[in-house]
């Protein structure tokens, strides 16, 4: 089953075809797409009776299941489904390089274990995951939907392999994730392209740069999309929709709502694409939402990243080595409060809170080489006050910041993997643990901006993966996967991997239920 | 800082993979760029012969192009790989050949093949050249088979002096030292590596080629091609025992072991060069060195060239034919055993000095426990994103 394409006629095809026929007998319709047509030429001819935003084009075809999305969860919800039966339409609005939104830039997935296997150094328990999920979470989390997930996450392990997948072989050494994370061999965006071939190999119909633009929900249940494809809008119906389009991460205008014009100067760590749309949409046909709209995951990473999807390596290692100041040279928190990378995640909120939401960490020579190697080389300078200059900021003002710092660093033994007795006395802000004086050159300095990551803001889900409406009710047809209702289990906070495994888990339960209800 | 824009480019990017590591299990490469954090020539040029071009870690890549961070290992690293035979080239004044070498090795095969051919048949009488010749020494006739083993014996001398040379150049200019070479756990890591082509897998499904469906096509023929080659050397050694030892003259019979392993190489080096030209045609031209495409084509088609007069000179030894293929399969195997250092060739050398290297490096790594690794100020690599 295919969408059937209005602009036949401009192909010469007389009798009604699908959409594949239009664009090429032979092709899938992600390959004729996304390489060997442009998407003028699909629908060069009849841009000029319709245009983009006129009466959407009518396809007289239905699909049993509708993804939005094209990442981890929608995937997993593609193949879970079409296994299932069901005959299935993937929308991806990026182009496809940079199909998978946020999934691109993962590496590997936390997924409970009773025992070590080839990739896991040790069991990972179903009771210790969901003391870790409370942990993050702070408790907020809804703990039978986040058990169950994390029961379901034990089998991901094998069915994700199942559906092409690769893992990592542990490689030692360096594997602070080793027990409780599998990482994927070649990272996420080698998951993806695996699990492309299988769901393409499946016979579930792709299209990239097809982005919803409307929904049509009648009291509860899905009707159809309006998508925008080609320079055109055509309507698409499908007995059931899972929407696993992820967050609001790259809507700036959305973020500027919580955080006011400081969201200007956010920078992005996923695609532009991200933008929420399918998620808003979905809260105003009356879905019930979940998590905490002004939340977002924020990381501080190197300033001279690009606005969007910079990705994994703009992250810096070495707030724990130094100190960080505004750009007042004024420091604002305690750089040594726990263990690497546990804090990584206030860092961007920090920042976001100091004037022009930009911070500088300092530090100096001994410890360049203690941490992850950067994408950008550091700003190098011989003296505290070339260095101030190199950055813009007022050299006697960081001169008494490091001064200051440096009196007030007690002797103590360091070592950067334990909670050292290296710690300041009569500072404000302390720097608790690892505090050593600032003072061999060269000196060294990252300027760093808030990254952000993901968005808390969902729909709330049941454990079939089903929407609920605002009343409690649940959705005839509507499920939800992945970043979208990751607030469902994950109200705050961050667990390396979790974002993973609540989209393979719930993806392949959206999947299932969605191919079931299609076939009722 | 560098002496080639490649090598720029790849240190460039060494230092975005630094910061990545996302591809560290599909080859050798990267855990080898990990226990680096800054990138000489040497360094750079190690990593590109460590590289089997397997092509997986740009489909995998978050950062290859279009993304504006522009990231292709694979391209970059054959450019530095390429330059990098010019750059360790003995005697230093043949580098040259290296800047056209499609067009520099063809000219020197049709040369040899032309003075082979010409030259015998100056040599000889018409009758003897163009006439039928069997029985043990039948080959002689056309050339003594002193004459052959002097000069052969001399264009591999050669070869094989060249080749130690280049590699000497290369070895050190890594740092690397003569002891390692006498380790014979790094030596024998690097034989297995290359006999099974461990890392030309992606890291378990296979190469990248047209698309981003991988497969395994091109190490099955390049194993065709190595180990077609092998035999057929065994084939030539095994005449040479028995020439020397058992006095036994060639030709020899077709169930006879020297020509049951050069028939077996012979084919494995038809199919095996043929095989892979079809790839490089078909295979995504982001992956390769639009520039090395003359050498690499010289370099297979010379092999394949050698095999097809061989096997030629077998089926039509007991005709007139004999001398004129005689003239030019030697032709063509004077010419490739003398262009060997100037080839393509040296693509094995290099790799497995570079796999007998990080055969000792990952050795030193290996596994190491929380606290060896602590030790070594190996840096956590993992945290999610």
């Amino acid at each position: 089953m295919s969408l059937v394409c209005q602009t036949r006629d401009c192909f010469g095809v007389t009798s009604a075809g699908t959409l594949k026929d239009c664009l090429n007998g032979e092709m899938n319709v992600e390959t004729a797409v996304s390489r060997d047509f442009p998407p003028e030429q699909v629908t060069g001819a009849a841009r000029t009776t319709a245009r983009a935003g006129a009466t959407p084009v009518e396809l007289t075809n239905r699909y049993d299941v509708l993804v939005i999305g094209g990442g981890n969860a929608a995937l997993c919800a593609a193949i879970s489904a079409r296994r299932s039966g069901a005959s299935v339409l993937v929308l991806e609005a990026a182009p496809k390089f940079y199909r998978g939104g946020n999934t691109r830039h993962t590496r590997n997935m936390r997924c409970a274990h009773d025992t070590a296997t080839e990739i896991l150094t040790g069991p990972y328990t179903e009771e210790e995951f969901w003391e870790d999920l409370l942990r993050v979470t702070g408790g907020q989390t809804d703990e039978e939907l986040a058990r169950f997930m994390i029961r379901e996450s034990k089998d991901i392990l094998n069915w994700i392999v199942e559906q092409g997948v690769r893992w990592q072989p542990s490689l030692g050494g360096t594997l602070s994730l080793g027990r409780t994370n599998s990482f994927f061999l070649g990272g996420g965006r080698a998951m993806l392209n695996a699990l492309y071939l299988t769901a393409e190999g499946l016979g579930v119909d792709v299209l990239y740069d097809a982005e919803a633009v409307d929904l049509d929900v009648q009291d509860g249940r899905f009707q159809s999309a309006t998508v925008a494809y080609g320079g055109q809008w055509h309507k698409v119906s499908a007995a059931a929709l899972v929407a696993a389009a992820g967050g609001f991460e790259a809507n700036i205008e959305w973020l500027k709502q919580y955080w006011g014009d400081v969201a200007e100067n956010f920078l992005i760590r996923g695609t532009p694409y991200n933008r929420g749309s399918v998620l808003k949409m979905l809260l105003d046909k009356g879905v019930q939402e979940i998590g905490d709209p002004t939340q977002c995951h924020a990381v501080a990473i190197d300033a001279r990243a690009p606005k969007f999807d910079g990705g994994i390596i703009t992250r810096l290692d070495c707030v724990v080595f130094g100190i960080v100041v505004n750009k007042n040279a004024e420091r604002f928190y305690d750089e040594g409060e726990d263990i690497w990378p546990k804090r990584y995640a206030i860092w961007g909120r920090l920042v976001a809170a100091q004037p022009d939401q930009i911070a500088y960490i300092i530090f100096d020579g001994p410890s360049l080489e203690m941490f992850m190697p950067s994408l950008y080389p550091p700003v190098k300078a011989d003296s505290i006050r070339e260095l101030a200059g190199k950055l813009g900021l007022d050299p006697q003002s960081l001169e008494t910041t490091v001064e200051t710092f440096n009196q007030a660093v007690r002797p103590g033994t360091f070592d950067h993997t334990i909670l050292d007795d290296c710690r300041t006395e009569g500072l404000t802000p302390p720097k608790t643990h690892w505090a050593r004086r600032i003072e061999t050159a060269p000196l060294y300095a990252y300027p760093v901006r808030p990254g952000i990551t993901f968005t808390y803001l969902g729909t709330r889900v049941n454990k079939e993966s089903r929407m609920l409406m605002a009343d409690g009710s649940p959705s005839a047809n509507m499920f939800a996967a992945g970043e979208i209702m990751a607030g469902n289990v994950l109200g705050k906070g961050y667990a390396a991997g979790i974002g993973m495994t609540i989209g393979s888990v719930f993806g392949r339960i959206a999947g299932r239920e969605a191919a079931k209800n299609a076939r009722n | 800082m560098h002496a080639t824009k490649a090598l720029e480019e790849a240190d460039r990017l060494m230092t975005v993979c630094n910061s990545c590591r996302y591809c560290e299990g599909l080859c050798a490469v990267f855990p080898a760029m990990e226990m680096r954090r800054a990138f000489a020539d040497g360094d750079l040029n190690y990593l590109a012969n460590l590289c089997h071009s397997c092509g997986a870690c740009y489909t995998d890549c978050q950062f290859s192009p279009p993304h504006e961070f522009n990231v292709n290992v694979p391209q970059t690293l054959a450019k530095v790989r390429n330059d990098s035979y010019k750059f360790y080239v003995w005697p230093r004044a043949l580098a040259p050949l290296f800047e056209r070498n499609g067009l520099a090795i063809s000219l020197i095969a049709a040369l040899s093949v032309g003075i082979f051919f010409f030259g015998l048949m100056a040599i000889n009488d018409p009758a003897v050249m163009f006439g039928v010749q069997t029985g043990p020494g039948a080959f002689y006739q056309i050339m003594s088979h002193n004459a052959m083993a002097g000069v052969f014996g001399a264009a591999f001398f050669y070869a094989m002096t060249a080749l130690i040379m280049g590699f000497r150049m290369f070895w050190c200019d890594m740092g690397e030292t003569r002891e390692t070479l006498t380790k014979g756990v790094s030596v024998w890591q690097a034989m297995k590596d290359t006999m099974a082509l461990r890392y030309l897998d992606g890291g378990g499904p296979g190469c990248i080629n047209e698309d981003e469906r991988p497969n395994d096509r091109r190490r099955l023929y390049h194993h065709l091609t190595f180990y077609g080659f092998f035999l057929c050397l065994a084939s030539t050694s095994t005449a040479t025992l028995y020439h020397y030892l058992l006095g036994m003259q060639a030709p020899y019979p077709w169930y006879d072991l020297p020509v049951v392993l050069g028939t077996l190489g012979g084919i494995g080096l038809l199919i095996g060069p043929a095989g892979l030209i079809w790839a490089k045609f078909k295979r995504d031209p982001a992956l390769q060195d639009e520039n090395g495409r003359g050498m690499e084509m010289a370099f297979t088609v010379m092999l394949f060239l050698v095999s097809l007069t061989g096997l030629l000179l077998l089926v039509l030894r007991a005709t007139p034919a004999m001398g004129t293929m005689l003239a030019i399969h030697m032709g063509f195997v004077f010419g490739f055993f003398i262009t060997m250092p100037y080839s393509k060739f040296v693509h094995g050398i290099y790799r497995f000095g570079a796999l007998v290297r990080y055969a000792k490096e990952r050795r030193a790594l290996h596994e190491p426990t929380p606290s060896k690794a602590k030790a070594l100020g190996i840096p956590d690599a993992k945290a999610g994103i």
